[in-house]
């Protein structure tokens, strides 16, 4: 929270689904962002390769006239998180500014919220990541590399979002809608992705969080994402 | 010789662990999504065979039913030992198995506390409750057994004996004060283990995995844990009366009174699982479906046939139709529902974590050399520790057959 604004920030996100291309640039810039581990083919045919942020593909009708549907799938920082309460360690938790957090130091690995997540967006370190040379040197020193034995999952590169605190509050002022992008929003061509404070009525975000095209993934499960898709209704 | 080379295999169990721990937990065959595999489904399996003893022992104490005397201690050393391996699950698949003291409420200078609206913890308080209550329960109704062996025993015996006699004399007082303190631990007991399989069964339902989050799971786990309870107990009687000659004191009429209570634990099974498909697959739920479609005419099809099969087909024939029923064919059922629930739990994990609710999250999983091990130690490491039990204490109890002044005969 910071000492400017009165009430506290509640971060999310809207991604627009009719300019989403697929790309996955977006999926490249979490990876370079957050010191994602590199799997090879052998792990990677094995279902461990680590994608905080995917794009799910879907294909409708058939061959001419067949239409793909993209989605970016990240982690929707659930008010209601499945995820939260099965931790026994409390290495998930949510804190004020409505954000999922993982606190990598103090999982012990049981992996029940993995299983529990229906979004399929947490992922587990099976070993000591390694990079091999010199992929290492483009790390980000903001983020911390995680140990085998440790869950992981998109933070809402909260790392980013306390730098913008920090910038703003030693140069004196509020922050801005846009002050914040997170790697994702940022590195997307199409413009289809947007991070901001639902907690202020005149953020972009929330302007798109209530149009008509809005919706949210697996909603009737109760577990109120803050990541809103944006789709045109068939 | 047979202690050797169980013990081999449970060393090298062992290792594969010791090896796990070095290299990293990615080592078994566990992946995204399937994030809980063999260690779980081996967990769910020990502990419900720990049901074993408090059925034949607690209940049947508490009923008075006196057939139930030379099988008591066998059965509830099945029960604390089936305890102590499978309390060791939780920790072989912990990803960080080093810090695996977080999951305790201790006093810590940062002032974390570990986080009990979790199923986990909830296993670790009752499975720790259980392990505790039937360890009591098993030594209690050794101390007259072991004050006797006292008596006769030199060396380093003695002092075993000796120690655990607690300086046991036969008094009327400690007769009395003994019989009162069984009746009573029967009674905790019997409550402690509904909880303990309860709560095991609440780590999936309480998830909203789809199959997972089914109201039926608490009791369906309780029935399933008494029924491969009792199965491994047949197994092990069976093997016990041979090797140790006790066919004078195991009788027929108990393995016919076991089996028919086998099979009435089969048909209680088979009324659960039958229940649970009908709702599932009357309901009709799309992601529920998945999972229905895969285990029983899908990719785990062979797998659940198997199931249905031994857990109930086999039974039912062997146990049900009295001229087949003798030990021999009891043991054989046994062994067939020992495979059964196995297979069993693991139909219950994998499916469901195969086949999460958004498709673009769905994996396969095949288990490792290292959780194969691991698995296969466990059954060589109960068998070791049963046969290190019977050579150090009487496998049947010898006080309950002799008549002292404060048993109700």
């Amino acid at each position: 929270m910071s000492e400017q604004n009165k009430t506290p920030h509640r971060w999310g996100m809207a991604i627009d689904l009719d300019r989403c291309t697929g790309c996955q640039a977006c999926v490249a810039a979490c990876h370079a962002e957050n010191n994602l581990s590199v799997s090879d083919a052998e792990s990677a045919a094995k279902g461990r390769a680590v994608h905080w942020i995917r794009v799910d593909r879907y294909y409708e009708g058939e061959f001419p006239d067949v239409r793909v549907k993209y989605r970016p799938v990240l982690c929707q920082q659930c008010d209601e998180a499945p995820c939260e309460p099965v931790c026994p360690v409390y290495a998930t938790y949510h804190n004020d500014e409505g954000l999922n957090v993982q606190v990598y130091n103090r999982c012990v690995g049981t992996r029940y919220c993995g299983n529990n997540c229906p979004y399929s967006v947490r992922f587990f370190n099976w070993f000591d990541p390694v990079w091999t040379e010199p992929l290492q040197l483009q790390h980000n020193p903001d983020v911390s590399i995680r140990e085998g034995g440790v869950m992981e999952k998109c933070t809402f590169c909260v790392q980013r979002i306390t730098r913008a605190k920090d910038d703003a509050r030693a140069e004196g002022r509020a922050l801005k809608d846009g002050d914040i992008q997170t790697a994702c929003t940022q590195s997307c061509p199409a413009e289809a992705m947007v991070f901001g404070d639902l907690n202020d009525p005149e953020s972009w975000v929330s302007l798109l969080a209530k149009s008509a095209r809005a919706t949210q993934l697996l909603e009737d499960l109760g577990t109120k994402p803050k990541v809103f898709y944006l789709e045109r209704a068939k | 010789m047979v202690l050797a080379l169980l013990g081999a295999i449970a060393a090298w169990g062992l290792a594969a662990w010791g090896y796990q721990i070095h290299t990293g937990i990615g080592v078994a065959g566990i992946r995204r999504p399937v994030f809980w595999g063999l260690y779980l489904v081996d967990f769910v399996f020990w502990i419900g065979i720990s049901h074993a003893g408090t059925l034949i022992s607690a209940i049947l104490r508490l009923t008075d039913a006196n057939w139930r005397k030379p099988v008591t201690r066998a059965a509830e050393a099945i029960t604390a030992f089936a305890l102590m391996i499978g309390g060791m699950f939780p920790l072989v698949h912990l990803g960080r198995v080093w810090l695996f003291y977080w999951l305790f409420p201790y006093p810590n200078s940062r002032l974390l506390w570990p986080n009990f609206r979790s199923p986990l913890m909830w296993d670790v308080t009752a499975i720790s409750t259980y392990l505790t209550g039937s360890l009591i329960f098993l030594y209690l109704p050794m101390i007259p057994d072991v004050a006797q062996l006292a008596e006769k025993a030199t060396g380093w015996r003695l002092l075993l004996y000796k120690v655990m006699a607690l300086g046991w004399t036969g008094s009327d007082r400690e007769w009395h004060a003994l019989e009162r303190a069984m009746k009573l631990m029967a009674g905790i007991i019997l409550a402690v283990a509904v909880s303990v399989h309860s709560v095991v069964a609440w780590d999936f339902a309480m998830s909203i995995a789809p199959m997972w989050h089914s109201t039926i799971f608490a009791p369906y786990f309780v029935v399933g844990a008494i029924f491969s309870g009792l199965a491994g107990l047949i197994v092990a009687l069976n093997i016990i009366r041979r090797t140790m000659h006790l066919e004078s004191y195991l009788l027929p009429h108990h393995f016919h009174n076991l089996a028919k209570l086998l099979l009435l634990m089969s048909l209680l099974w088979l009324y659960f699982t039958f229940a649970e498909h009908l709702t599932i697959w009357y309901g009709n739920e799309p992601k529920e479906m998945n999972v229905f479609g895969a285990r029983v005419s899908g990719k785990f099809s062979p797998e659940f046939w198997i199931m249905v099969f031994v857990n109930f087909v086999v039974p039912f024939v062997l146990l049900g139709i009295r001229r087949l029923r003798n030990i021999t064919t009891a043991t054989i059922a046994s062994v067939g529902v020992l495979i059964g629930m196995w297979l069993e739990r693991y139909l219950i994990i994998v499916p469901t974590l195969s086949m999460p609710r958004l498709s673009a999250g769905w994996g396969r999983y095949s288990p490792s050399w290292v959780e194969i091990s691991i698995t296969v130690a466990t059954f060589a490491a109960m068998a070791a520790l049963y046969l290190v039990f019977s050579k150090l204490f009487p496998i049947v109890s010898v006080w309950e057959f002799e008549p002292h002044e404060q048993e109700d005969a």
